[in-house]
């Protein structure tokens, strides 16, 4: 009998024990430290985000290689416990730099395939075919690649942010550099006709009062020789170039064959080394190459890729070397790692169980900071510009560039500022605490 | 009261009634369906059924008329630009846009169909062609009125308060789009089983021994490229509302050449043809997209596995089933017939010209 009863006191107390430590377990989801599906795309283990991509197409070559450069980069931080103990998906679908394709696979990263959020999806025509979307269904569109400042507009679009310096602000520290350092010279203007043109344009004429001529190209024609003719007719000493890799390249070899040789500034999207030099050994079938391009201004809010001794540059491409050496380093793959760390900042700062509206309420509120750029994010509550300004650099005869002056920033109508930051190193491990 | 039951009867031809029953069916059909199938999959329903009524518009110029057209793709783009330039600062009723995008592709189908009737074999292929290249083209050279490279927005039509206000809107877009399609389907059957149908049939087969029976031949492929431009517009103008952008990238060659592979694909001459085209044309790049994050492939090759899958499929069609899969099909139904019921059959499983509507 006795024994029984303590029998019974020792199960009971043994259920004591248990409702005490199911307590806490309750207690400690409360205070948030046990995974929860907070919000679609999100479960106990897994953060789902998708985007799209040029993966085929004109716009395919480098760009194609940004997203598996940010999927590298996940994967990395996946390696190392990933984030609050999940791991990253990042399912990126290929859109053909086709607006209409854009806003079909868009719906399937959204309806079908539930992600979290949008991240990082590429080009100015084909993002602006889903902005409204992804702002109505509450999907937040992190980060897109594209530098049109479309993206800036929190009062009609509070899910979307931008990323990368707008192409206006760009224009405007290009503009500058020229007025203080090309005195005196002809200016000339070659420029894509569209948004990322026009943008560009907008921030060059801010700082300069004459332009000796104005010549634009629309992508779907590749025989710039009219507008580089007769820029050599204006004799523009500077021709400021608004135009993607390819059209970089035409504009120079073009130039090259009339004997025209003036000082070229490419905006950074049209400037990469690498690239260009590929493209002009192969436009001119090996006649010429990347000595075209010394001498050649541009600028940049990254640092610089041929930069070995520069921590981020370090960081970036030991994750290149272990996981995506099929690729070649270059900016492209910069970008989407540098891209993909902001990411994974922005997560962590929403907290553990992060929700689509809980991570902008945490960019809007949260300063970041510490990220790969040079400048700073500029990210706040009525603006969703990511960073804020630009180096110039000039690209020597070995094809290294080199920083020139301060780093700038801007914004789209006030003035320009020098940045006094220092340079920020990365966190030991490569991944933001 | 029975002579006016009598006249009604009348009106109701086998025809008319068997299409109608047909459409009926399959509307409640896919109404069941699509309340049962989750959001995106009513966004692809919706695609297959705006894609059927431009490949089925395609089909009866090129399978039943003869005359080829490399240049749909155009005529839904300027459906589409209709429906986006009316829509822009405007709120009109739905059936008012479809029918005025209807409209305005239908005179650029007069237009080019009075030059196409004058035109035969690679000369028609090559005008066609002209046409999807050069159209998309206007929308840049006056981006003012166009909207350029970026194209126009469109919001997707509001489903009706009564539905709810948790009814996705992808359905309500599905709805619109299979009804639209279905009357389309019906209209056609009829058009193909009457004499104006007939009189296409035997331009395609002899234009000489169709002129000798009393046919007007121009007039007829005038009609028909009428015809098949209407359908591109409606097509095109429920392109707009569904994919919400009307931009001249979605509306390259590469679309007029897809339409033209989906009524190969799906059989050449029938309407069921153009509806299985059009599953293939939205399912096959739905289930093959995602695949370059999801496979361990090098970028070059698991980028281009969508397109090379299309090719791919393309070419075993053409392998086997050689007058598509809705030829297939009735070789299938024809065998299974010889076999248990013993009944004679054409075993070369042709599609039946005569009966493009099936049955």
């Amino acid at each position: 009998m006795n024994i029984q009863i303590n029998h019974m006191t020792s199960a009971m107390s043994r259920i004591a024990i248990g409702c005490a430590v199911a307590l806490l377990a309750a207690c400690g989801e409360s205070t948030g430290s046990t995974n929860t599906a907070s919000a679609p795309g999100i479960t106990g283990t897994e953060i789902k985000i998708g985007s799209t991509q040029p993966l085929t197409g004109p716009a395919a070559p480098g760009y194609s290689e940004i997203a598996p450069a940010a999927n590298a980069y996940f994967q990395y931080v996946n390696a190392h416990g990933g984030v609050f103990g999940r791991k990253i998906t990042y399912e990126y679908l290929d859109d053909g730099y086709n607006p209409t394709t854009t806003s079909s696979v868009t719906r399937k990263l959204v309806l079908q395939d539930k992600v979290f959020a949008v991240f990082n999806a590429l080009g100015t025509p084909t993002h602006l075919a889903v902005v409204d979307y992804l702002n109505s269904e509450k999907v937040p569109d992190l980060f897109v690649a594209s530098g049109c400042n479309c993206w800036n507009d929190p009062s009609t679009h509070p899910y979307t942010f931008g990323w990368q310096p707008d192409y206006t602000i760009e224009g405007k520290i290009l503009g500058q550099y020229i007025q203080q350092s090309l005195a005196g010279k002809k200016v000339g203007y070659f420029y894509q006709n569209d948004e990322f043109g026009l943008d560009g344009v907008k921030g060059l004429d801010q700082q300069l009062s004459s332009v000796a001529t104005r010549q634009n190209y629309v992508p779907t024609n590749t025989n710039v020789a009219p507008q580089i003719s007769a820029l050599q007719a204006s004799g523009a000493q500077v021709v400021v170039s608004f135009s993607i890799p390819a059209f970089t390249a035409l504009a120079l070899l073009t130039a090259a064959k009339l004997n025209y040789h003036p000082i070229w500034v490419v905006s950074n999207v049209g400037s990469d080394v690498p690239t260009l030099t590929g493209l002009l050994t192969k436009f001119s079938s090996g006649a010429a190459g990347g000595q075209l391009l010394t001498g050649m201004v541009t600028d940049a809010y990254l640092p610089l890729v041929t930069d070995a001794s520069n921590p981020w540059i370090t960081l970036f491409k030991k994750i290149h070397d272990q996981y995506i050496q099929s690729l070649p380093w270059d900016g492209n793959v910069l970008y989407g790692m540098a891209a993909a760390y902001t990411f994974v900042q922005a997560i962590k700062a929403a907290g553990r169980n992060p929700t689509r509206a809980g991570i902008v309420h945490t960019l809007e509120t949260t300063k970041l900071t510490g990220g790969p750029g040079l400048a700073p994010y500029g990210y706040g509550s009525s603006n969703h510009l990511g960073y804020l300004g630009v180096q110039v650099a000039t690209i020597g005869a070995d094809g290294k560039a080199t920083t020139v002056g301060p780093v700038y920033t801007s914004s789209d109508s006030g003035s320009i500022n020098q940045y006094s930051g220092t340079p920020t190193t990365p966190p030991s491990n490569g991944i933001p605490s | 009261m029975a002579v006016a039951l009598s006249g009604w009867r009348s009106a109701l031809t086998p025809t008319l009634s068997r299409h109608l029953g047909l459409a009926l069916g399959g509307g409640i059909l896919l109404l069941l369906l699509s309340s049962q199938i989750g959001a995106y999959d009513d966004y692809n329903l919706a695609a297959v059924a705006i894609f059927a009524i431009a490949t089925a518009g395609l089909n009866l110029l090129t399978g039943v008329n003869g005359q080829l057209s490399l240049g749909h793709g155009a005529l839904m783009a300027v459906g589409a630009y209709s429906t986006s330039l009316l829509l822009r600062g405007h709120d009109l009723p739905l059936l008012l846009v479809l029918l005025a995008s209807l409209a305005s592709a239908s005179l650029v189908g007069a237009v080019f169909g009075v030059a196409a009737a004058r035109l035969r074999g690679p000369y028609l292929a090559g005008a066609t062609l002209a046409l999807a290249v050069g159209l998309p083209q206007i929308a840049t050279r006056y981006s003012h009125v166009f909207g350029g490279e970026e194209g126009l927005t469109v919001s997707p039509p509001a489903a009706p308060a009564w539905l709810g206000a948790d009814f996705p809107p992808e359905r309500w877009m599905a709805w619109i789009a299979v009804a639209v399609a279905l009357v389309t389907m019906v209209l056609l059957g009829n058009l193909l089983q009457s004499s104006v149908g007939r009189s296409f049939k035997a331009v395609r087969d002899h234009e000489a021994a169709a002129a000798l029976a009393g046919i007007n031949v121009a007039r007829t492929q005038v009609v028909a490229f009428v015809v098949s431009s209407a359908c591109a517009g409606l097509a095109g103008s429920l392109f707009a509302y569904w994919s919400g952008l009307t931009a001249p990238a979605g509306f390259g060659v590469a679309l007029s050449l897809q339409l033209i592979s989906a009524i190969v694909i799906g059989g050449l001459g029938s309407l069921s043809g153009a509806v299985w085209g059009s599953i293939v044309l939205v399912f096959v790049p739905a289930l093959t997209s995602g695949m370059a994050s999801s496979l361990n492939l090098p970028s070059s090759v698991s980028n281009n596995l969508p397109l090379l899958i299309y090719g791919a499929v393309l070419v075993v069609a053409m392998l086997v089933v050689p007058y598509g899969i809705d030829g297939g099909l009735r070789r299938l139904f024809a065998l299974a017939r010889a076999r248990w019921a013993g009944a004679p059959t054409n075993h070369k499983g042709v599609v039946d010209w005569d009966d493009p509507a099936g049955g």
